[in-house]
Parts: structure tokens; C-alpha cells; sequence
């Protein structure tokens, strides 16, 4: 048996989380979504978290397993001794449970322009891309919002109002991209976008996607410092 | 309690209503807004959750020299059995590229050739090469520029968390949806002049499949028992290649990359089973690259020859990439060689993957037009969820993405001609939707659901006979009984789970009864329903459609609806030969 | 419906290794800005008393860390590719770090 330590907040009953333990039979390959789905599908209807497609790529099932942000879908019970502590991703809103609020989120990535941004006419035929160029931004186009890398940021955790590692990679992911005209140097370039980070680095430690958004942040600093100075530059 | 009717959570009346942020629709929200017209996205996930997101291998549309329309109709038709309606695919295929340009243009990630030309590959079926893809996140990539690209309209608003639980049709029109605010738990009427379902599949009415938690068919049970039929039920398709325990796909961009398909002697056991003969490269519709029905079946026959391996999930066979090198599955592959370690633990650059057939794909759908329209006027679905149809009884693998974007794109736009001149519906009280009164023996969610699946798996899987279904029938409707009695733990309001289960399990539940119904109604053998005791192909009695509609009493009623054909006549399905 | 709101946490660069090695090097500043003050006070042609050796000794080691640190952060913003090849990261740091010390001798040859 290993034993979860799962935290439980029900709005209007608890003032404030409160840990719940649960015993969940013992299976090499069971992650710890299978743990959690285990408790609520035979011990306990009640307790709510997030997932879907339990392969890693919807980014609906991230929480805290013990102290650190992870996918639970990909996070195996077998990788941890003794009780297995889950919490909602630290920093957010608590809704219920597991479950946190990412409604800023969606503003902030809509705040950045995530779309090809061009003028005139588009061509009858596709854009012409070279490897080398899809190569250029395709790191960043892998973000499944899981919000991992917001939860190990303590700039986001101690201002709600930074951008944050997410949402810079992604206006990245289009500004690097050969097809787009757009300049999202207003949002980027203020003491809530690029400069609001300290560089702490643990973004891309926690991403598992391998995004690696604190490089994402760092070349927009260069790409904005160098803009102030010489403003007509296009990095 | 009744739902808050006037006071709507828009506070007003939307032009089109879209119920699911999937390809289909968001591609169809897309088509509203640059016809001018106010729509809203309501998902009870948010868009970019949506299940369209774990498609890996691509999307299918003729661009390549030497490729032509009719060939990807003629592979479509062939590949469906001769169950297509061929109107429906000639105008798909015709559509299919000038979509896919489409999403470059708003930015998709495709793979590129080394002049910057979009690279195309192989898949299985397919006669030429014409699968785009994003390496092997097609879906993820497709869904997340779809999203971010919808983040543009001022004409787009969205539901996040909306459960919808029931459609509102007067007088044989749609007037909006009934739905559930998952994070209040308060249910409230969203008024609309026009309705797109783009809910997707309902794979989950099966316990091994490669659809997510969310694919549990509701847009089709919403529409069935609104009135409007579902069509082609019984074709569900067992994709061959699935990881033993969690059913996560290997997708078939495996294969077309040259992977093969081997059982416990380490023979390419497909040659056994009229598909060709092994090549060392991958050769088009032969082997490998055969269709997925005739594939799983070949499955089935392994296990009867006792040339499978057990596991403790299951019997399999095995997938074999180890000759593709390092540098190739990293390259076209990688999705795979990451879902294979984190999942299996094993490296399929020098590790066999061992594999089963696993529910994929609904073929079968709500019954709709060219233009996505159902019976019900100004009711619309596309994507998964609606049967236009261009699977037939068998879908090509790459074709249900394109079908997404070009069938979300027609019927938002009809969508959207329509609600310019419908009338407003008048907003009025509506009921909630009546909840299980646990007033049973204290039954589960779960343990009914658990119950379902395995009904649905030894009665309605690869192979059938009307013995099994004739008994399915039965243990489902008595599970219908119970299922309105179970008992629920939660009764709280804030995102409760356990209450969206259980209305879930409902949608399961009625899908699952035309499932078996029709697949009983068809006497013949055909693409991916193999019928034992009928196992002929018969163009006399069943080159038709069937259609299930709800009786009175609540179980299915199926009648029969002729195939269109246009200019492919009924043929064998020849592979590999 | 209320959302938990966790409140502030103050003690957060105390929960991770890495927090308080990030925090270590903010601090770093402290000592880069008391050896700039010494320099320009000694090259003001001043003694440095010898009870501030020990605290210059700290200084130093804080100005060497940030170094460190800071060149080994460089590659994240600087990332530079040659005909679609990714220059490795070892090979930039590699590269500043002989920036560095040819600017290190440069410098000690006009001061000395
Ligand atoms: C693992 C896997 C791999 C695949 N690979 C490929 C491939 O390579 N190529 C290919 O062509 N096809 C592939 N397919 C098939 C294809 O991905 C799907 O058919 C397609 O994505 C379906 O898209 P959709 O928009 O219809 O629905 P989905 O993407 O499933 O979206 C459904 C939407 O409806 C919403 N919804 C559902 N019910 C409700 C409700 N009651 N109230 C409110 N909202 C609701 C959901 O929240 C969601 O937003 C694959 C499928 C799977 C499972
Ligand atoms: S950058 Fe990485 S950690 Fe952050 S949301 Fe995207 S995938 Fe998740
Ligand atoms: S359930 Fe989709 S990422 Fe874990």
C-alpha cells in the first residue's frame, strides 16, 4: 500500500486546505493521476482534480507532488518512498481541492498576441520555411500550458501581475518564427514582462516539455536592451 | 432547482453557439467570426485541453507532385469500405489542402522539406505520400495555433468549464443549450439562433482506448435524444499499435516511417493475412501500411494462432523500430521514443514496443449533411461527433484532422448564414437536468462505467456475433435503470466531478445502446464491424447506412439510409497485392 | 464561491536549494558594490586598514561567485546559431570565460 497525502480544500465547508490521507494499492506502473483516479473512482467521490489525456500533452494534471511541480499523469508512485504528499500548484488560487484558477493566465497569453501577425495578402501556396528556420522557434511552440514553470517562479508567486515564464516563451515563439511581422516589444519589454524577471532559473527546471522559458525571458532582454539603445534594430 | 432562464450567462443572445473547443471547433468558431457574426466557445475543458491535442501522426491533403484528388478519394472510399457517401469525400479532398495552407498561415508549425516547402509522409492506406505533419504533435500543434489564432476575434467568446447537459429545441429548431458552470456547479440556459456540436468522440465508452477522459460521446447522446439520428454507430475503430497498460498511441507515423509489426517469433506476421509481402522500406498500402481494421484483425488472428506474448495487460504483439536508428526516430519520431520512456520504460531505439489493438476512433456520428447540418434546424455538428459521412466503416488514419478543419469551417459557415436570418429564441425558465437519486442499492459511477465498458468490449470489439450483442442489449438497459439510481458521494456545487461523471456515464450510456443496436441491425461484414456469423461483405442488403434514433421507450430504433455514390462503384478492397 | 488564496509566503527562498543559491546570488551585489567602493577609495591613494581584510575576503569570494554565476547564465540570452547548428552552451561560456580573462590580463597590464 502506499499512502497519499492528498490536500483538500471544499469551498464554503473549509476555511483552509487540510491534508486527507488515503491508502492506494501498491502497482509499478501505476503514476500518480492512476493513484488519485484510484481514490475517486472506489474510496472517494468527492475529492476533484484536473486530467484528460494522461499521456502528458493536454497539460491539465499539474500539481505539487511532494513540494515539487509536476505532471501527475507522467509522475510515477513507484519513483517515491514513504507517503506521497499532493497538493495544487503553489501560487495560484485554490477553486477546490486540486483544482487552481489559471483564468489570468489566458489573459496574459491573449495580452501577448499569440498569432502570426503579417500584412497583405496571403499567398495562394504556404509560406516557404526552412528547416533551419522552423528550428529557430520550435522549442518555444511546444508549451502545453501546463503552468509548472509559473508555480516554481517565486516572481510570479510574490507578484500574480508578472507575465510570467509561459506567456513570454510563447510571444517568443512568434516573434522568432520567420512568417510573423508582429512587435511585441509594449507588453514584453516592462517591469511585468521580460524585466520583471530575476532570473531564477527554476522555470526551466520544472517545464517538462523542455521549453526552457528563463532562456525564452533572458533573450528577450538582450533583444529589448539592445531596442532601447538603438531603436530602428530588429533582433 | 430551476436554471436562472432570462438570466443567461452572456445576458444575451448569441448569433452561433459552438459546444467544443476541439479542431472542429474552433476551425468552426473562426469561420463565424470572419463571416461577421458573434459566437461563443463553450468547452467543459478549456480549448486547448481538448482531446484533438494528443493526435500525433498528421493530417491528410493532396499537395505532393504526382498526387491527385482522386486518388485520395479513391484511398478514402476503398479504405471506408465503399460506406462513404462520395459527394461528401470528393468535396472533402477537394478542401482538405487549401485548409491545411490555411493553418500555415495562421502559423502551424509543419514539418518543412530542406527548400521550406511543407514535407509530407506516408500512412497507412494511403497510396501516396500526402500526411502533413508537425513532427509527430501534429494534433498539439494544429489545436494550439487554432486556439491562440481564435485569441484574435473580438467576435469570440468563450465558456471555459461549460457542461452542457442538454439541447433546447422548440418546434423542431434549436433555441440554445442547457449548461453547467463547472466552477459554481450553477446551471443556466445559454441562448443561441444556431448550435454546433463539435464534442468530438466517445471512446470511453470502451476500458482500453487512446481517448482521453473527456471523450465520453456527450454531443451525440445530446443530439439522439433531441431527436436528430446517429448514424454508423457500429464502426469503431481498434487502432493496432497501443501501449499495453495505459492504451497511449504509438502512432502510426511509427509504421510509415518504416517501423514493422512483429509477433513473439519475431515474424512480420501481417504477410500471413493478404496485405503483402515484408519490404525492407515501407511500401505504400501493403503490410505496415495496410488499413487499421484489416491490421487489428490480423491481431486477433495471432492470438487464435497462439503467436502472441502475454502480459500482464493483455495479450500483444510488437512494434519494432530498432532498424530506423537513433537519428531517424528522434527526427520524425520523437513523441514516440518520449511516450515509450516515460510510460513504458524502454528506449525503442534498441527496444521492441510491445503493443495491442485499442479503441481509437469513432466512425459513426451525428447524422449530418455536406454543410454539417442535422435534421434539427439550425443544429449543426462537425469534427468526431458528426457522421457527414467520408469514413465510412473504416477511417484512414490523417483524415479525421482535415475533417475536422474542413467540415468546422462549412458548418460555421452555414451555421452563420443561418442565424442571420433565424429569429431569437425567447428566453425562458428551463428545468436541471434530473441527477442519479442514489435511491438504488448505493451502485458507483465508476463501478457502472467499469461495468459498461466491459459489456461494450466482449459484445461490440473486433469481431461480434448477434448472440453477444442480442445479450448486450439487455445488460445495458438494465445498467440505464441502475445508472439513474446510483448513488453519488458529492453533493456540494463547486467544480464537482463526480456530478459531471455521472451525466457523462448517461451520454456513455445511450451511445453505447445504438453502438450495439446497429451493430446487431447489420448482418454482414464490413471494414471494421466483422460480424462472425455473418462474415461476407453484403452490398444487397447493407451498402446503406444505418441510422438509430431514440424510440419512446428510450432504447434505439434503426432503420436503413442508402450510400451516395458517385463514381466508384462498390469493388474489393485490395491491399498489398 | 471564494477561492483559497495561499497567503504570502516569506520564508519561500528558504523551501528550495535552489531559491536560496538564486537568493545567495543577489546578495553577491553587496560585495560587488563594496569592492567597487574600496577601489575607487584605495585608488584615491588611501591605506586599507588591515581589520577589513577578512570582510574584503568575503567580497572577493562574492564578486568570483556572482562571476560564476553570471557567465554561466550567459548562453540563456545569448544564443547564437551558424546555419541552422546551435552553438553548444559549454562553448559560449567557454568563450566569455576567455573574454574575461584576456580582458583580466589586458586590464592587469596597464595597472601594473
Ligand atoms: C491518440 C490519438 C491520436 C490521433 N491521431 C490522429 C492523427 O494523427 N491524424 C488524424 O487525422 N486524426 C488523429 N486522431 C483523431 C483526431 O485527433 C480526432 O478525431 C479529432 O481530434 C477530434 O476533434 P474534435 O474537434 O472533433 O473533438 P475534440 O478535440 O475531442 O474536442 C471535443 C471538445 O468538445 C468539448 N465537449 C465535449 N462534451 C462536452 C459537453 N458536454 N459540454 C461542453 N463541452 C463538451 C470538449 O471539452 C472538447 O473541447 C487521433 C486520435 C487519438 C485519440
Ligand atoms: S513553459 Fe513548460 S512548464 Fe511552462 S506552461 Fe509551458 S510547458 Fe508548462
Ligand atoms: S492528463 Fe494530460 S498532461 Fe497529464
Amino acid at each position: 500500500m502506499t499512502v497519499l497525502e492528498v490536500s483538500r480544500y471544499r469551498p464554503g465547508i473549509d476555511a483552509e486546505p487540510v491534508f486527507q490521507r488515503y491508502e492506494v494499492p501498491d502497482n509499478d506502473d501505476w503514476a500518480v493521476l492512476d493513484g488519485l483516479n484510484y481514490v475517486k473512482d472506489s474510496v472517494d467521490g468527492t475529492l476533484s482534480f484536473r486530467w484528460s489525456c494522461r499521456m502528458g500533452i493536454c497539460g491539465s494534471c499539474g500539481m505539487t507532488v511532494n513540494g515539487e511541480p509536476r505532471l501527475t499523469c507522467g509522475t510515477f508512485l513507484a519513483d517515491y518512498d514513504g507517503v506521497v504528499r499532493v497538493e495544487p500548484l503553489h501560487g495560484f488560487p485554490v477553486i477546490r481541492d486540486l483544482v487552481v484558477d489559471i483564468e489570468p493566465f489566458l489573459e496574459k497569453l491573449s495580452s501577448v498576441s499569440p498569432w502570426l501577425i503579417r500584412s497583405g495578402e496571403d499567398p495562394a501556396s504556404e509560406f516557404a520555411q526552412t528547416p533551419a528556420q522552423l528550428e529557430a522557434y520550435k522549442q518555444y511552440s511546444m508549451c502545453i500550458n501546463c503552468m509548472l514553470c509559473y508555480s516554481a517562479c517565486p516572481v510570479y508567486v510574490l507578484d500574480p501581475d508578472f507575465l510570467g515564464p509561459a506567456a513570454i516563451a510563447l510571444a517568443q515563439r512568434y516573434n522568432l518564427d520567420s512568417r510573423d511581422e508582429g512587435d511585441r516589444f509594449d507588453v514584453l519589454s516592462t517591469d511585468e514582462g521580460v524585466w520583471g524577471c530575476t532570473f531564477v532559473g527554476e522555470c526551466t527546471s520544472a517545464c517538462p516539455k523542455h521549453v526552457d522559458p528563463a532562456e525564452a525571458i533572458q533573450r528577450y532582454k538582450l533583444t529589448a536592451a539592445v531596442r532601447s539603445v538603438l531603436p530602428w534594430v530588429r533582433l | 432547482m430551476v436554471a436562472r432562464g432570462a438570466g443567461d450567462p452572456l445576458g444575451r443572445v448569441v448569433d452561433v453557439l459552438i459546444v467544443g473547443g476541439g479542431a472542429a471547433g474552433l476551425r468552426a468558431a473562426i469561420a463565424v467570426a470572419e463571416a461577421g457574426l458573434e459566437c461563443t466557445v463553450l468547452s467543459k475543458v478549456y480549448p486547448m485541453r481538448s482531446h484533438t491535442v494528443s493526435a500525433e501522426g498528421g493530417a491528410a491533403g493532396v499537395i505532393g507532385v504526382g498526387d491527385t484528388l482522386d486518388e485520395h478519394a479513391y484511398d478514402t472510399i476503398s479504405g471506408g469500405d465503399w460506406l462513404c457517401d462520395q459527394d461528401a469525400v470528393e468535396m472533402f479532398v477537394r478542401e482538405a489542402p487549401r485548409e491545411l495552407i490555411q493553418l500555415e498561415h495562421w502559423g502551424c508549425p509543419w514539418s518543412r522539406e530542406p527548400d521550406g516547402r511543407v514535407a509530407v509522409r506516408p500512412f497507412g492506406g494511403m497510396r501516396q505520400l500526402r500526411t502533413w505533419f508537425a513532427a509527430d504533435k501534429t494534433g498539439f500543434h494544429l489545436l494550439h495555433t487554432l486556439f491562440q489564432t481564435t485569441l484574435k476575434y473580438p467576435q469570440i467568446s468563450r465558456l471555459d468549464e461549460w457542461y452542457v447537459t442538454r439541447l433546447l429545441v422548440e418546434d423542431g429548431r434549436i433555441e440554445g443549450v442547457v449548461a453547467i458552470d463547472i466552477k459554481t456547479g450553477e446551471t443556466a440556459a445559454v441562448w443561441a439562433k444556431a448550435v454546433i456540436l463539435a464534442t468530438g468522440g466517445g471512446g470511453k465508452v470502451f476500458p482500453f482506448t487512446t481517448n482521453a477522459a473527456i471523450k465520453t460521446g456527450d454531443g451525440m447522446a445530446l443530439a439522439y435524444r433531441a431527436g436528430a439520428p446517429l448514424k454508423d454507430m457500429e464502426f469503431v475503430q481498434y487502432h493496432p499499435t497501443g501501449l499495453p497498460f495505459t492504451g497511449i498511441l504509438i502512432t502510426e507515423a511509427a509504421r510509415a516511417e518504416g517501423g514493422w509489426l512483429v509477433n513473439k517469433d519475431g515474424y512480420r506476421y501481417l504477410q500471413d493475412y493478404d496485405l503483402g509481402v515484408p519490404t525492407d522500406k515501407p511500401k505504400l498500402r501493403s503490410m505496415e501500411l495496410g488499413p487499421r481494421d484489416r491490421l487489428s484483425q490480423a491481431f486477433v488472428g495471432e492470438l487464435d494462432k497462439g503467436r502472441t506474448v502475454e502480459t500482464p495487460y493483455g495479450h500483444v504483439t510488437f512494434l519494432d523500430l530498432r532498424h530506423l536508428g537513433e537519428e531517424r526516430i528522434e527526427a520524425r519520431i520523437p513523441f514516440v521514443r518520449e511516450l515509450c520512456r516515460s510510460y513504458q520504460k524502454l528506449d525503442p531505439v534498441t527496444d521492441l514496443i510491445p503493443v495491442r489493438p485499442v479503441v481509437h476512433y469513432m466512425m459513426g456520428g451525428v447524422h449530418t449533411d455536406i454543410d454539417g447540418a442535422t435534421p434539427i434546424a439550425g443544429l449543426y455538428a462537425a469534427g468526431e461527433t458528426a457522421c457527414v459521412s467520408i469514413n465510412g466503416a473504416n477511417r484512414l488514419g490523417s483524415n479525421s484532422l482535415p475533417e475536422c478543419l474542413v467540415f468546422g469551417a462549412r458548418a460555421g459557415l452555414a451555421a452563420a448564414e443561418y442565424a442571420g436570418t433565424a429569429a431569437k429564441p425567447a428566453a425562458r425558465a428551463v428545468p436541471d437536468e434530473p441527477l442519479p437519486d442514489g435511491s438504488g442499492s448505493g451502485e458507483r459511477i465508476a463501478d457502472l462505467r467499469t461495468e459498461m465498458q466491459r459489456t461494450l468490449e466482449d459484445a461490440a470489439g473486433i469481431y461480434r456475433t448477434g448472440d453477444d450483442l442480442e445479450k448486450a442489449v439487455g445488460s445495458l438497459r438494465d445498467l440505464r435503470e441502475r445508472a439513474k439510481k446510483a448513488k453519488l458521494d458529492d453533493s456540494s456545487t463547486s467544480f464537482n466531478t463526480e456530478r459531471i461523471n455521472a451525466l457523462e456515464l448517461g451520454c456513455m450510456l445511450d451511445i453505447a445502446e445504438t453502438i450495439v443496436a446497429s451493430a446487431l441491425n447489420r448482418e454482414e461484414s464490413r471494414g471494421a464491424h466483422q460480424r462472425s456469423d455473418f462474415p461476407k461483405r453484403d452490398d444487397e442488403g447493407f451498402l446503406a447506412h444505418s441510422l438509430a434514433h431514440q424510440g419512446p421507450d428510450g432504447s434505439p430504433v434503426v432503420s436503413l439510409l442508402p450510400v451516395t455514390i458517385t463514381r466508384w462503384p462498390p469493388g474489393e478492397r485490395v491491399y498489398g497485392r | 464561491m471564494t477561492y483559497y488564496t495561499p497567503p504570502v509566503d516569506r520564508l519561500w527562498w528558504t523551501r528550495r536549494r535552489s531559491y536560496f543559491v538564486f537568493v545567495l546570488r543577489e546578495f553577491t551585489s553587496v560585495g560587488v558594490a563594496w569592492s567597487a567602493l574600496l577601489l575607487v577609495y584605495a585608488a584615491k591613494g588611501n591605506e586599507i586598514p588591515v581589520w577589513l581584510v577578512p570582510i574584503n575576503l568575503i567580497a572577493l569570494a562574492a564578486c568570483v561567485f556572482h562571476a560564476i554565476t553570471f557567465l554561466s547564465l550567459a548562453p540563456k540570452a545569448t544564443v547564437v546559431r551558424l546555419d541552422g547548428w546551435r552553438v553548444p552552451d559549454y562553448m559560449i561560456v567557454g568563450g566569455n570565460y576567455g573574454l574575461w580573462l584576456f580582458a583580466s590580463l589586458v586590464l592587469a597590464w596597464v595597472v601594473l
